[in-house]
């Protein structure tokens, strides 16, 4: 035990003579989430809506009114008039609009004697978000055209509230979770995986082993340095992304240390399967070629930038296996459902049975001899 | 536990073996080492020397035979073994990123060793090695001999009976070998320590060892004191010389001498002649050319080598095999 901490030290000392590492881990996953939780997930916004009013009565006046506060408030889209119809389409083919509105001759006859006449809304197909966006939002302006008459005329209709539980989430709150994992991980990479291969390969292993050390203290000492070292790329990126993504009560001392132990069982975990996967590397590329591919393989299906509800079954079936996905619910839990511990019991079973599981595997793939 | 120091065997190899698929590296090795002494093993590359010395320090396991290294079995109590052993291995293995006194610091915590002991002797080694004032230099930042210094005093933290040498000097300037070779006569000075090194040098082997074992492709060859070692290698002192006027009868009046084994005619009345005993030839030529009334314009005598050694007993000399036969050098071989 005495000599496992010889390599903590070794690891502690190198560790903060070398700013770099630490800069490493943290520059990828904060970058994303700054640039990717701006990015998506916004709403839509500024969109150029062509408007040709072919009727110019006063019930196609409410519209462009209507039109007009839109483009003044939520800002969705900022209407352009047009008086040909086929110069609008036109430009919504050259992209210059993002979508046209167009009002038929006779639409506010048709609206007086209730003849449901029908505006048309051509939207830009190739840019699906886009054009979702404008759809809702003249999905609600056509519905408040119609609503004082579907009140008055059919009283006893149903409607659905949505309510949320949860104040509302930004994308950048959703992501914030899957940086913080991603902090772990590319520290598992860097400070443990290819730590280990390199060292292997320039020989230092060599001098630790000729010396008294014992296989066990050998792998608790590269596990415990490693794990330190991704505890404090997870947790500073925790600390800097809830500032960043704005998470609500965050500093909160409870919840704080219940974060802290999930970021303490993601090290131990994801170094732990780094070491699994290095036990018998020796080539200093291998780890270098399949980090691409690894982070790939566990980041993506873990529900960190996009819910696993989404995903088609075969991908639902590797995120249940991938330790990435607790990690990423169980801080998600934390952070943004504020519910304590118990909420995220499997969360921590799993990263415990994970870590159960490689660091056995690593004890008996790990050799003590050259 | 036993005690290696009484019996007076400090290393005893009994047929090791390694073989790397269809090479056998180390085939059948046997020899002992007494404590106190300086052991060699000379070789080419691709020899077997670090492979042996990697089984002798528990780094690489044996496929056949075994050995006793301080008193404890290499395979049976390897740990026994290790806490005994100081090595050198002949690729660095300092850490370059951390400074002279952390490298020092940090192997003395694998050994157990810690707290203020751990200070005083970090500091001790560093004075020992001539490094103190690089104590908080990076290990990247030391010139190549000093780096060997640092290694050795890392070797030498736990202050072991027995020590491993690889390959010290290699690479080195010649001042630099210089300071490595007092740094081990000095290490041997202190009692009782043994050391074992490994060199492709003769002179090195010559100079420093008590005994040296000449290792060729996985064989020991030969295995003796060097001054036993030259006097076993029969006709090995070359003498050239040259005579003015040249010899009534050339070759013929040279080979009719009771000491000289064959002659050589080199031209222009020069010969090279290969004998047993060098200084005794040596008066006869010159009582040769007395008894022609000839000059002797030049005359040279060069003794047994350890080379001459190597060549008899292998068939080929060291620097013509590590050129003939380059083993591909592995990446820290
Ligand atoms: N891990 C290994 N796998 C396969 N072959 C090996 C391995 N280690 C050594 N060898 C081979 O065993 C032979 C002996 O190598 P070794 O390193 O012991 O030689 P050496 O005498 O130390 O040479 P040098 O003077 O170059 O250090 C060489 O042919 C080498 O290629
Ligand atoms: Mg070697």
């Amino acid at each position: 035990m005495k000599r496992a901490l010889a390599l903590v030290e070794r690891d502690m000392r190198k560790f903060r003579r070398s700013p770099a590492l630490l800069f490493a881990s943290l520059v990828l996953p904060l970058v994303q989430l700054v640039i990717l939780g701006n990015a998506f997930g916004g709403n839509i916004k500024n969109v150029m809506l062509g408007v040709v009013n072919l009727d110019h009565g006063p019930e196609s006046v409410d519209v462009i009114e209507r039109v007009r506060a839109v483009g003044a408030n939520a800002r969705t889209f900022l209407p352009v008039d047009y008086v040909d119809q086929g110069v609008a389409i036109g430009d919504l083919r050259k992209g210059e609009l993002g979508a046209v509105l167009i009002i038929p001759q006779h639409y506010s006859r048709d609206l007086l004697e209730q003849h449901q006449p029908r505006l048309a809304l051509i939207t830009d197909n190739t840019d699906r978000s886009t054009a979702g966006a404008v759809d809702d939002q003249m999905t609600q302006l056509v519905a408040s055209i119609n609503a004082p008459q579907v009140a008055s005329r059919e009283p006893g209709q149903a409607a659905l509230d949505v309510v949320e539980v949860y104040p509302y989430i930004n994308y950048i709150k959703y992501l914030l979770p899957g940086s913080v994992a991603l902090a772990i991980f590319v520290m598992s990479m860097i400070g443990g995986g290819l730590l280990f291969i390199d060292d292997k390969s320039r020989g230092l292993h060599e001098g630790y082993m000729v010396t008294p050390i014992t296989k066990w203290e050998l792998i608790l000492g590269f596990n415990l340095s490693g794990s330190i070292k991704a505890f404090i790329a997870g947790e500073t990126v925790l600390v800097l992304g809830a500032v960043v993504a704005d998470i609500p009560n965050f500093f909160e001392p409870i919840r704080l240390i219940e974060l802290t132990l999930m970021v303490i069982l993601t090290s131990i975990a994801l170094i732990g399967m780094m070491f699994f996967l290095m036990a018998r590397i020796n080539d200093p590329l291998v780890p270098r070629a399949i980090f691409g591919v690894l982070n790939t393989l566990l980041f993506f299906p873990s529900g960190a930038v996009y819910p696993i509800a989404g995903f088609p079954q075969w991908l639902r079936w590797m995120s249940a296996g991938d330790p990435f996905t607790y990690a990423v619910h169980g801080f998600r839990t934390l952070l943004l459902k504020d519910v304590g511990i118990s909420a995220i019991g499997t969360d921590v079973f799993a990263l415990a049975l994970t870590s159960t599981v490689v660091l056995a595997g690593a004890t008996l793939l790990f050799r003590r001899t050259l | 536990m036993a005690a290696p120091a009484q019996s007076g065997i400090a290393i005893d190899v009994r047929s090791i073996s390694k073989r790397f698929g269809a090479l056998e590296a180390v085939d059948q090795v046997s020899f002992m080492v007494k404590s106190g002494e300086i052991f060699g093993l000379l070789g080419p590359n691709g020899a077997g020397k670090s492979t042996l010395i990697r089984m002798l320090t528990t780094l690489v396991p044996p496929t056949g035979g075994t050995a006793t290294v301080a008193g404890h079995d290499i395979i049976h109590d390897p740990n026994a073994v290790r806490e005994r052993i100081g090595v050198i291995p002949q690729n660095m293995t300092s850490d370059p990123e951390l400074t002279c006194a952390e490298n020092i610091g940090i192997h003395a915590r694998l050994y157990g060793i810690t707290g203020a002991r751990r200070r005083e002797r970090t500091a001790e080694l560093l004075e020992a090695v001539g490094l103190s004032d690089r104590a908080n230099a990076m290990a990247s930042t030391l010139s190549g001999g000093m780096r060997r210094r640092l290694e050795i005093a890392r070797g030498l933290v736990h202050d072991p009976q027995i020590l491993f040498l690889d390959e010290p000097t290699t690479g080195l300037d010649p001042v630099s070998r210089v300071s490595v070779w007092e740094m081990v006569t000095h290490l041997r000075a202190q009692q009782g320590r043994t050391l074992l090194l490994t060199t492709h040098y003769m002179d090195e082997a010559d100079r420093l060892c008590d005994r040296v074992a000449i290792v060729d492709k996985g064989h020991i060859v030969a295995l003796d004191t060097p001054v036993a070692l030259k006097a076993s290698v029969p006709g090995a002192s070359r003498i050239e010389l040259q005579f003015d006027p040249d010899l009534p009868r050339g070759a013929a009046d040279l080979e009719a001498l009771p000491a000289v084994k064959s002659v050589r005619a080199l031209g222009s009345a020069t010969y090279r002649i290969s004998s047993d005993r060098g200084p005794a030839s040596a008066q006869e030529l010159i009582d040769l050319a007395r008894a022609h009334k000839l000059e002797l314009k030049s005359l040279s005598v060069e003794s047994t080598s350890l080379d001459d050694v190597f060549l008899h007993y292998t068939g080929h000399g060291l620097s013509e095999m590590a050129e003939a036969d380059p083993q591909p050098q592995r990446g820290r071989a």
